[in-house]
């Protein structure tokens, strides 16, 4: 009678089988469409801004299993980041240790216009910063900061070669650190825009130029490609140059503008000389993958173009109402403004605007920039699309897809008819949308990933505070359908998506011990030591299976700064230790195959305090652990380490 | 033995049933055919242990060089840098077993298999299985080349008396 069990548990899976849930618009094949299966990989990862959680989200699609959160530009306790002191120079700023930011675009590096799967930038909104994350090893291996900008938001958009990332101001301010009344704003603000040039082989950022600009709000950006190859396209809104009530005061205009940036003339200018070198400060921190350590370097100058006096880097194109999204499709040819306030959507043609400028086809200036004529740069509009148009993006079929706050939905359209062709609803009001590398010229295209605004009733509750809202969306076919919701970190403002393949080829899986140039390193056991420096105390520990080396310390004094340098010894994909120790002001470290990482305590009181690995790393991971002892300020403690020695009986060594 | 017979084809019977009946959990009630759920859901047989005196890697059925005493040389500072967290060279246990020896009682490519494929000579090997049942840490992979691999051999060999 042993099959009992078999049957009866077999019964009690069938009553599992849910109801069919009420408003279910999705279609019958939407679950086989998202069904990654166990063991299986997603085809695609999407990386999601963290918005003001300050990382990056990593993602798996169709399955919208979340991977991995990379930390960028905030402290992260789980790995330590901004906590060891290899990782807290990577959050210093102009204004100090700044451990926070806002998050916004996540953007992939390009080679010819599309994604190569090198590298990921991504803006800090808040203290104007821009990270690049290496896709190697998913870490953020670098972060500089825009001087004399208030607010990066429209960043970090790369040229066709991932020649330049570019940050422009969102909050006009006057130069860094000057003392003048908010309402000289007229008078005193300027709209910077920053190009931050990329080395080709090692992907370290420098500040080439910053193009001082008129004192707008600078929204988003995109880079041309192909035939606009050499601009860089960007939104302004508050031409009104209002600073109070925005709310009102910079929606007086009918239009506002789309800014064209040559940036090609820009160069040319700066090979003439007519740069101006400027004092600023601004920091420029980087990781280093051989000794595993940041460092944060302040820099004193920058180098300025300024807009008004050098003709024909910029040009404004009239847009209506307050213009987000600006977006150029995968030809180069059109330029899609998305007025927020707008009842259209204008597109704009690059040739068009080409021929405008050869016969200074303009209808006036705007602070001695030209404003060219709405009527000679426009392709047409796509009219009565939805209501507050946001942002778009392309597939490879000639469609453009764009997201409706106001009206909730995304809407496809035919870019060279601009002939609407399938709406599809979201919920609730969409912000960025993304598809599959499409903002490259040759789109993946097969899933769009909507990032709602509002959540409200579409998940289990969680009290005042909702989990953010993605919705996963099939554009494979001729109608959008809706096949997935799942939730997302933060408030994801944008969204990039890349096939895995471009990525998973390249992944680091340990980093070689032979290669760690770390000042405390410890290769083998027979290196580690303690040593005293006056009041710094430094461990030079490592950590294998499942033992730390040493694991009994006496001889510390309460005030000294104990630095434990623990090095992993483990040459292993996926095994890394983690490390904490009592009391201690500070998070864990979470130390990688091969890592070095740094844990800095300053004990306060005398006592005996466990140290221990945090993340399991074997059947005897309970116990990996060890013991300080602290003795009293002053105490004649010898200094010793060991381990599997100190039994009483025997002395240390 | 007929009764357990029975027993095992009901067992196969039910779990073939409930193969064909999940994917009938679908909203509309239609029947959708889940190919990839039927492969996953299949019984898997065991691997048996293929027991091997030369266990199981790239090193199996290979020739091994003789006794190098200038490679032994270099293998000694790969085995402090590599092995000496968890492996003396005498016969005491710390993490792994004491290495004492280990070149008379293993062959020779066993042992440079253990040492460069240690997470399936631990799966699948029966001396690696008995090993890891025996000491429940597994033993790690310390990402060492082939070369290394002999240079550490020639040191253990060195260990055990070898000139």
């Amino acid at each position: 009678m042993q099959w009992i069990p078999a049957a009866l548990s077999a019964a009690v899976l069938f009553t599992a089988c849910k109801p069919k849930q009420a408003g279910n618009v999705v279609s019958g094949d939407a679950a086989s469409k998202v069904y990654v299966a166990p063991g299986k990989y997603d085809e695609v990862y999407l990386f999601t801004s963290g918005g003001y959680s300050g990382q990056v989200g990593v993602y798996g699609v169709p399955s919208g299993r979340l991977f991995r959160v990379i930390p960028v530009f905030s402290v992260d306790p789980e790995k330590g980041w901004g906590y060891s002191e290899e990782t807290k120079p990577m959050l210093n700023t102009s204004k100090g240790f700044v451990p926070w930011d806002d998050s916004h675009h996540p953007v992939l590096s390009k080679t010819a216009g599309n994604d190569d799967g090198r590298w990921l930038f991504i803006n800090g909104n808040n203290t104007p910063r821009i990270a690049r994350i290496n896709l190697k090893t998913f870490r953020t291996d670098e972060i500089i900061e825009l001087p004399n900008t208030g607010g990066n938001h429209a960043s970090p958009f790369c040229t066709e070669n991932t020649e330049y990332v570019v940050g422009a101001t969102r909050f006009s301010v006057p130069s860094d650190n000057e003392d003048v009344a908010i309402n000289t704003y007229k008078k005193n603000f300027v709209g910077t825009v920053n190009f931050v040039k990329v080395d080709k082989e090692s992907g370290n950022m420098s500040m080439a130029f910053q193009v001082n600009a008129p004192a707008v709000n600078f929204d988003l950006a995109r880079a041309g490609k192909g035939m606009s190859h050499g601009w860089v396209f960007f939104s302004c809104y508050n031409t009104e140059q209002a600073n109070t009530l925005l709310e009102v005061n910079a929606s007086q205009k009918d239009k506002d503008f789309i800014m064209a940036v040559n940036w090609k003339k820009a160069e040319e200018y700066l090979a003439q000389g007519k740069g101006v070198k400027k004092a600023a400060s601004y920091v420029h921190n980087r990781y280093n993958e051989s000794t595993h350590t940041a460092t944060s370097e302040m820099l004193k100058e920058v180098m300025t173009l300024d807009a008004k006096t050098l003709k024909g880097i910029c040009y404004f194109m009239p847009c209506p109402k307050s213009p987000h999204g600006c977006d150029v499709n995968p030809t180069g040819e059109y330029i899609v403004a998305s007025g927020k306030l707008a009842a259209t959507i204008p597109v704009f043609s690059f040739k068009k605007m080409q021929d405008a400028i050869a016969k200074n086809d303009v209808e006036g200036e705007f602070d001695g920039i030209p404003v060219l004529k709405y009527s000679s740069v426009i392709a047409g509009e796509v009219e009565k699309p939805g209501l507050g148009p946001l942002h778009t993006e392309f597939d490879s079929k000639g469609f453009a897809y764009t997201s409706f706050f106001v009206s909730s939905e995304v809407v496809k359209w035919n870019v060279e008819t601009r002939q609407v062709v399938d709406r599809i609803p979201t919920y609730y009001s969409i912000g960025h949308l993304c598809v599959v590398q499409g903002d490259s010229k040759e789109p993946f295209g097969k899933y769009l990933v909507a990032m709602n605004k509002i959540t409200k009733d579409r998940y289990l509750p969680t009290g005042p505070e909702l989990c953010q809202s993605a919705q996963l969306i099939d554009i494979s076919g001729e109608k959008m359908k809706l096949l997935l919701d799942f939730p997302t970190i933060g408030e994801p403002h944008y969204a990039q998506m890349i096939q895995a393949d471009l990525i998973t080829k390249n992944q680091v899986k340990i980093f070689k011990l032979d290669d760690n140039k770390h000042q405390y390193v410890a290769k083998n056991e027979k290196a580690t030591k303690v040593v005293r420096n006056g009041n710094d105390v430094h461990i030079y520990a490592t950590a294998i299976r499942s033992h730390f080396t040493p694991d009994n310390i006496e001889g510390v004094r309460v005030g000294d700064n104990v630095y434990f340098h623990i090095t992993n010894l483990e040459q292993d994909w996926d095994v890394p230790h983690g490390f904490a120790v009592k009391g201690a002001g500070n998070a864990e470290l979470l130390i990688m195959p091969g890592e070095t990482q740094t844990l800095k305590w300053t004990p306060t009181f005398a006592g005996v305090y466990p140290m221990y690995c945090t993340d399991f790393c074997s059947a005897l991971h309970q116990e990996m652990q060890g013991y300080v002892r602290v003795s009293p300020a002053g105490s004649s403690v010898p200094l010793s380490f060991s381990t599997g020695s100190n039994n009483g009986e025997q002395p240390a060594k | 033995m007929k009764t357990q017979m029975l027993t095992k084809t009901f067992l196969m019977a039910s779990a073939i049933v409930l193969v064909y009946s999940l994917p009938g959990c679908g909203g509309s009630g239609n029947k959708t055919e889940d190919t990839s759920g039927k492969t996953e859901v299949k019984p898997e047989a065991k691997p048996e242990a293929s027991a091997s005196e030369d266990g199981i890697g790239r090193f199996a059925g290979k020739e091994v060089a003789a006794f190098d005493a200038a490679k032994a040389t270099v293998g000694k500072t790969i085995f402090e840098n590599k092995c000496s967290a968890c492996h003396k060279t005498t016969e005491d246990k710390v993490v792994g077993p004491g290495l004492k020896g280990v070149t008379e009682r293993r062959k020779a490519q066993w042992i440079l298999n253990m040492i460069t494929n240690p997470v399936e000579m631990t799966k699948s090997d029966p001396i690696g299985q008995a090993l890891l049942a025996e000491h429940l840490t597994q033993m790690t992979n310390q990402d060492i080349s082939d070369d290394d691999a002999i240079a550490l051999l020639q040191y253990l060999r060195q260990n055990d008396g070898a000139k």
